[in-house]
């Protein structure tokens, strides 16, 4: 498959591994605003007692419903299919939100302009870590039990089949 | 800066306080419940840098605002809400609350602590401190939604149970992540066992907290909060957050995170110290040759494991029994080795289905899972010893009981026939019930320092924890210092007296820096991921912007520890309080490393000696010295201690 046709990557969680502790929001709305709030985040946990945990983030839709949603034309796709919001068109109306199948596209409390997963392209550049001396997603960093990753669709399709196939074909794997 | 600050050694009165306090919100609330105002004040910020927040802030407010010699479940009483200056941020394992009152249980200073994400959701509401007083006429709730803050009436809430009550607020507030701690049942009918359950798995459980709620007609505390939370050095911080959460992934916390606390099963059980039958073993063949392993809880019956809000360590490991099962289909619990050991180990049960639903039971219906544990190993000592009977209880219940164990303690958290009438109280009122009844020697088998139960540790042969648990501020606990350690690894002779003073000294350091974690409040399972209390001192200064040294921590950790302790003489507390269960001085093990070892009267006394002593307390009477106090700044008390001397001459 030529780099041209890669599938874009997103950021993906293992709800096996999740916990539903919340240090990916609490680590998102830091590097983006300087301060905690989770309801400033682009990831999102949901728990659903008693035992369900994961967290959600923008999946990078191929035809994104946020996008056709906004009648500001506010929203567009950089290369590597991020979610761009333009600042000055959006009017945090909403729409947006409405249409994410995910619910996470969100309008942020202080700035009312929709905000999404931007594998912290814009991320405060005092959060960058002097070794690694580049942005990158902070929550993957964070998070305690490497339940975050970033992945595209036909990653998690291949893993899911070698799984499969551990399972199917089990003993003659012994 | 920081690091200038760090070289030279500050001293307390340098200790300088910048314009704005970061991490703290200074907002106290004053909650009236008997005329239902609410009124906000902003706490100094001498007194945030003195008292820390949650530990310090309770045994501060008690100290100054409640009356000596009250009745624990009359509108006298206070009920204290406090957290520290770090929930919500990055901080591991900050989201944490502490609650505070005179328990109703121990007559003493009452406190308890929880997780899960009621810390967080307050600290973003605003609130750094509640303060709780007189009794509302009718059952309520309080709502403290950002800048709203207000009463509501419980209507129907009132008597259900504490899962219904979170599941009903969240709808009605059309809000799955809204903050609920409440009381069950238990709470409502005063049970001085009764605990307050957040987040469903989370409870604030010992010392009565829940019953002091119910005296007060408050059924639950909402916490909604949306504000931003910043840090007065951000950039360090976060360098700070990103590697203190890496070691808390780390050797330091395997324990919690792999097999959990039962882990603890199979090494105090190879040292004879995991408490079985009541106490009268210190080891068990089904700890051995399973069922009751950490492995097989793991294997078998973990389902998942979770987290409270910021805490990268999730120890909570919840059991779930199959869908299949004849008793208890479906149910899930959340275990940990003080629950297997008080429902478990000490009740003689290795039905693990069993177990878990007394948890959920003690969870739902609200009692406190190790007191309401321990109380039933009591019934089922009583029992076995025949002076309870199958006629006065409705039912057998001999030790290894499965279906008549659950009925008891649904019993005795709903105050029911004679289980709830008896032992729904705890070991100490079912003790002095029964002997009322003629029932010579009960109180012997209540197995309480001060009233409280004890957690998962047979004092048989643990002489320095038996000194360590006795002068525990809130009664019989493994959390105010963790002077178990001393005896698991052989610190000192466990079996022996010897070195009082250097005992008491380790007693000390352990207990000092467990006041600064519950003052903070995090969580003691991040106590070993920190370089020192000097690496807490740091952390504080990079949220709070009040610079920091370890010197002026731990003399406030003293200070708070021994405040607390004048709260206690003060309500008559004196060397006798400071002493365990009878049983470990009487009755000697049979089998197992400490067999045929009891506690040692004269040695006991020697030790608990070389702890006063080393606290600068006095020698025989356990009262802080005018000197020690002086030095503490904690000149306010000293009249008061004045009388408790002369109370004694």
């Amino acid at each position: 498959m030529s780099a041209s046709k890669k599938f874009h990557r997103f950021i993906f969680v293992d709800p096996n591994l999740c916990t539903g502790c919340e240090i990916c929001e609490a680590v998102c709305s830091f590097v983006h605003d300087g301060e905690f709030n989770p309801l400033n985040t682009r990831i999102h946990r949901v728990r659903i007692e008693p035992i369900v945990n994961i967290a959600l983030s923008c999946q990078k839709c191929e035809d994104a419903p946020c996008i056709r949603a906004c009648m500001e034309n506010a929203i567009e796709k950089d290369e590597e299919g991020s979610i761009i919001i333009d600042k000055d068109k959006c009017t945090g109306c909403g729409f947006c939100v409405r249409a994410c199948p995910f619910g996470v596209i969100t309008i942020h409390l202080d700035s009312r302009i929709a905000i999404a997963c931007d594998l912290c392209e814009n991320m405060k550049e005092e959060f960058i870590d002097p070794e690694v001396g580049k942005k990158e997603p902070q929550c993957i960093i964070f998070c305690p039990k490497e339940a975050i990753s970033l992945k595209n669709v036909e990653q998690i399709g291949e893993e899911t089949r070698i799984d499969a196939v551990k399972r199917l074909l089990a003993e003659q794997l012994d | 800066m920081l690091g200038e600050k760090k070289m030279s050694k500050t001293k307390v009165k340098e200790i300088t306080i910048p314009d704005k306090l970061m991490g703290y919100t200074q907002v106290r609330l004053d909650v009236n419940l008997t005329d239902g105002t609410i009124t906000e004040s902003t706490i100094p910020k001498e007194y945030c840098r003195d008292w820390i927040g949650g530990y310090g802030f309770g045994a501060k407010v008690l100290w100054d605002e409640l009356k000596p010699g009250i009745d624990p479940l009359s509108p006298d009483n206070i009920f204290v809400w406090a957290i520290g200056p770090f929930p919500t941020t990055l901080l591991p394992t900050s989201s944490k609350y502490g609650v505070f009152a005179k328990s109703p249980l121990t007559g003493f200073f009452g406190m308890s602590i929880s997780s899960g994400s009621i810390a967080a959701q307050a600290r973003r509401a605003g609130v750094n401190l509640i303060v709780i007083k007189g009794k509302s006429p009718t059952p309520v709730y309080l709502v403290i939604d950002d800048d709203e803050r207000y009463l509501k009436e419980c209507g129907d809430l009132w008597g259900k149970s504490c899962w219904e009550t979170e599941e009903i607020i969240k709808n009605e507030f059309n809000d799955q992540r809204i903050a609920v701690m409440e009381i069950g049942p238990a709470g409502e009918r005063m049970s001085r066992i009764a605990c307050i359950t957040n987040d469903r798995n989370r409870q604030a459980g010992r010392t009565g907290m829940g019953a002091v709620m119910g005296s007060k007609n408050l059924k639950a505390i909402v916490f909604r909060g949306t504000k931003g939370v910043k840090v007065a050095h951000p950039v360090e911080f976060y360098k700070k957050a990103k590697k203190l959460n890496k070691v808390a992934v780390g050797p330091a916390t395997s324990k919690y995170r792999d097999l959990g606390t039962p882990a603890g099963l199979t090494s105090y059980n190879k040292l004879g110290m995991m408490p079985t039958f009541n106490h009268r073993e210190g080891t068990w063949e089904k700890i051995d040759e399973g069922p009751i392993t950490p492995e097989e809880l793991n294997e078998k019956w973990v389902a998942k494991k979770c987290a409270c809000t910021g805490c990268p360590i999730a120890c909570d490991h919840l059991a779930r029994v199959p869908k299949t099962h004849p008793d208890y289909p479906g149910i899930v619990s959340s275990v940990d080795i003080e629950l297997v050991y008080s429902y478990g180990t000490g009740t003689g049960c290795y039905d693990w289905p069993t177990i878990f639903k007394c948890i959920q039971i003690s969870d739902n219906l609200g009692i406190d899972g190790i007191s309401g544990g321990v109380t039933a190993q009591m019934a089922c000592e009583l029992y076995d010893l025949g002076i309870i009977t199958k006629e006065e209880l409705g039912y057998e219940l001999p030790f290894g009981s499965t279906k008549n164990l659950v009925r008891f303690v649904k019993e005795m958290a709903l105050g029911e026939g004679f289980a709830g009438k008896i032992f729904g109280d705890g070991t100490k009122m079912a003790g002095i019930r029964l002997e009322e009844m003629g029932k010579k020697n009960a109180s012997f088998y209540g197995m309480n320092i001060k009233g409280l139960e004890l957690p998962a540790f047979d004092l048989h042969g643990m002489s320095s924890f038996a000194v360590g648990e006795s002068v525990s501020i809130r009664g019989a606990c493994h959390l105010r210092n963790g002077a178990y350690g001393l005896d698991a690894k052989g610190t000192f002779d466990r079996f022996g007296y010897d070195k009082p003073l250097e005992r008491g000294k380790a007693i000390i350091k352990l207990e000092d820096t467990y006041s600064i974690i519950d003052s903070f409040i995090i969580c003691k399972f991040t106590r070993g991921i920190y370089e020192g209390n000097a690496e807490l001192a740091e952390v504080y200064e990079l949220v709070t912007g009040i610079p920091m040294t370890e010197e002026y921590l731990m003399k406030r950790a003293e200070a708070i520890t021994t405040l607390s302790k004048c709260f206690n003489i003060r309500e008559g507390a004196t060397r006798k309080d400071d002493h365990p269960p009878p049983k470990y001085f009487k009755e000697a093990h049979t089998k197992g490393p400490a067999k045929g070892v009891t506690l040692k009267e004269d040695g006991f006394q020697k030790l608990l000696t070389g702890y006063y002593k080393a606290r600068g307390w006095d020698e025989d009477t356990g009262i802080p010295t005018d000197e020690k106090l002086k030095e503490l700044e904690l000149d306010f008390v000293i009249d008061e201690m004045n009388k408790a001397r002369a109370n004694k001459k």
